[in-house]
């Protein structure tokens, strides 16, 4: 008999710290799945960021590190240009990514460094408390907007997945959601994609994935999903944002 | 073979890095170390090396930090305000117990300063730098020739210790061409065979390099381990250069470019038949409290001679511990120091 689905090696046998109804064990086990699919899990090196998956480590199967808030591009690019024949994948937040980091990703990105990013979108700080992320939402409640975000005192939700489309040394992007099977399937396509890119050294890949914090929304498990579908992603709309392979 | 050539200090240090086996430089511009960037730029891809010119500070120490993960040997430089951005990597490499070489050509300062040598930067390079309990060892060199040689030290003690080393250098040594004499050997470029490195997990259990400990007393734990390293490094790799200090009457204490001034100082005073030595500590972290201590038992007074307000004066007051008196003579803002304007603070001490 043919084994169809099992416990992903690149998995640790650990539970996950995470609150009821995040996303970051979805992607962690996507991650795990396409790694495992590759058989890549010995050459691969992952980096953790600060924030809520900071504790990713406990969790991969693989080597782990762990990088200064915003630095996972640069530590990144450290490893890959030493080691170009591994492969290198940084996991970041919104708050990573999008605000603190936002020179080194431009960067890395610009380089067109040949790494993998995921880039988890869920509008908000998690692990701090739920302050407010460059991707919340207009009259979006958290802890340091708590009359809801104004674009007159904090700005517009950032969509820094189109602006990093704009560079010349992108290979691709694409976003994606976590809220439901469907979604969930295709944000696997697009980690693999990202990772298959890398292996054939194409260069930066960057997949944005929308996921539920429901605590940091104030709302439950259920109602998260629906939070993706009706407040996420007409703001941030699903699909390929740039893919090199596909223009001429 | 030893082959002498006229280099200047900051390609001595690219020189060096390269003799060293460096295989990953990351560099950002800023006066006075271009030159040092530029040595780099130009060597790394001809010895299949990685040179990147990073769009920060902060993003080239992280950089630093990547590939020293994956085992190699590896540096970046900076000048004063850099230096300060890099804080943040240096402390998580300390953390994370990653050996790595960072070169301060110091500026002028505070803020943007000037561009001109200067020695402000004592304290941030000895009190950590950073946040948290660490400790980074701190090289000082004061020629073109040590620009070199100590160049070649970090990067045994980065290894050695698994640990940031910084060499602390100034603009004027940094600019300053020198003869000097180097080592032709063949050098070892490949990633040595570390226990802890991160390349991989075939054939081993996955590693993991991080620097949160959020257990009951788990960063306690971790912070007495970096402790004993610490005293370790105290007690094996202290170094100072002696001077003239057997029969002084008096000794000036200087590192780095201050020293060439006050050694030449000493010379000018021999011969006017004052006795007047001179300790030069080579390092600054850990500092030479004992040589310092020993020797303030025997002389008169002491004087420090600083390119600055007067910071390492603190580090020389404290391992004196009150047995004699101790004098300073600074300039700060990139002012270099006059040989006759320490005679003069020497003749106004003695009488």
């Amino acid at each position: 008999m043919k084994k169809l689905f099992s416990y992903p090696d690149s998995l640790k046998k650990a539970r996950f710290s995470y609150c009821p109804g995040c996303g970051h064990g979805i992607v962690h086990r996507l991650l795990a799945e396409v790694i495992d699919e590759f058989k890549i899990r010995e050459k691969t090196i992952g980096i953790a960021p600060v924030g809520c998956a900071v504790f990713a480590y406990h969790y991969w199967n693989f080597d782990v590190t762990e990088a200064a808030h915003g630095r996972p591009p640069a530590v990144a690019t450290g490893i890959k240009r030493v080691l170009p024949d591994r492969i290198v994948f940084t996991y970041q937040g919104d708050g990573d990514l999008a605000s603190i980091g936002a020179a080194e990703i431009l960067h890395a990105a610009n380089r067109g460094e040949n790494i993998t990013v995921i880039f988890i979108n869920n509008a908000i700080y998690g692990m701090t408390g739920g302050q407010m992320a460059p991707t919340t939402l207009i009259g979006q409640k958290t802890w340091t907007s708590p009359g809801g975000r104004k674009a007159e005192l904090s700005g517009y939700p950032m969509k820094i997945s189109e602006a990093l489309g704009q560079l010349d040394g992108v290979h691709y992007i694409e976003r994606v959601a976590v809220n439901n099977p469907e979604n969930v399937l295709k944000a696997k396509k697009a980690i693999k994609k990202a990772f298959k890119n890398q292996i054939a050294n194409k260069g930066f890949s960057l997949v944005e994935v929308l996921s539920m914090c429901p605590v940091g929304w104030a709302v439950t498990s259920v109602e998260a999903l629906r939070w993706i579908e009706e407040k996420l992603i007409p703001v941030y709309p699903l699909g390929v944002i740039r893919d090199k392979s596909k223009s001429t | 073979m030893k082959k002498r050539i006229l280099i200047r200090g900051n390609d001595a240090i690219g020189e060096g890095a390269i003799q060293s086996g460096c295989m990953a430089y990351f560099g950002y511009p800023i006066t006075p170390q271009n030159e040092l960037t530029a040595y780099m730029a130009k060597i790394m891809p001809k010895i299949g090396g990685v040179f990147i010119q990073a769009e920060s500070e902060i993003a080239a120490i992280n950089m630093v930090f990547g590939a020293s993960l994956t085992g190699v040997r590896t540096m970046t430089s900076s000048s004063s305000p850099g230096i300060s951005l890099k804080q943040e990597g240096i402390s998580y490499m300390a953390a994370c117990q990653l050996p790595g070489v960072i070169v301060n050509v110091q500026r002028g300062g505070p803020g943007l300063g000037n561009i001109a040598g200067s020695q402000g930067d004592y304290f941030q390079a000895t009190r950590g730098g950073g946040h948290g309990d660490y400790r980074t060892i701190v090289l000082a060199p004061y020629s073109v020739q040590e620009m070199f040689d100590l160049t070649c030290l970090s990067f045994e003690l980065a290894d050695k210790y698994r640990s940031p080393v910084m060499v602390l250098s100034d603009g004027v040594v940094g600019q300053m061409l020198e003869p000097i004499h180097k080592d032709d050997k063949n050098v070892e470029r490949k990633i040595k065979d570390k226990d802890w490195i991160l390349d991989g997990c075939k054939g081993r259990e996955p590693r993991m390099v991080r620097s949160l400990l959020l257990g009951e007393e788990e960063l306690e734990k971790y912070n007495w381990e970096l402790n004993n390293k610490y005293k370790r490094i105290k007690e094996q790799e202290i170094r100072a250069e002696l001077y003239n200090v057997e029969d002084a009457e008096i000794v000036i204490i200087a590192y780095g470019i201050a020293a060439r001034m006050g050694k030449q100082a000493v010379k000018e005073a021999r011969r006017q038949g004052l006795k007047i030595g001179m300790i030069r500590p080579i390092t600054l972290w850990p500092f030479p409290e004992q040589i310092v201590g020993n020797i303030a038992q025997k002389v008169n007074s002491i004087l420090v001679i600083e390119m600055s307000l007067g910071q390492m004066i603190e580090d020389v007051k404290l391992a004196v511990e009150g047995k004699t008196k101790v004098h300073f003579y600074g300039r700060p803002g990139g002012s270099v120091l006059e040989v006759e304007e320490i005679l003069d603070k020497l003749r106004e001490i003695s009488n």
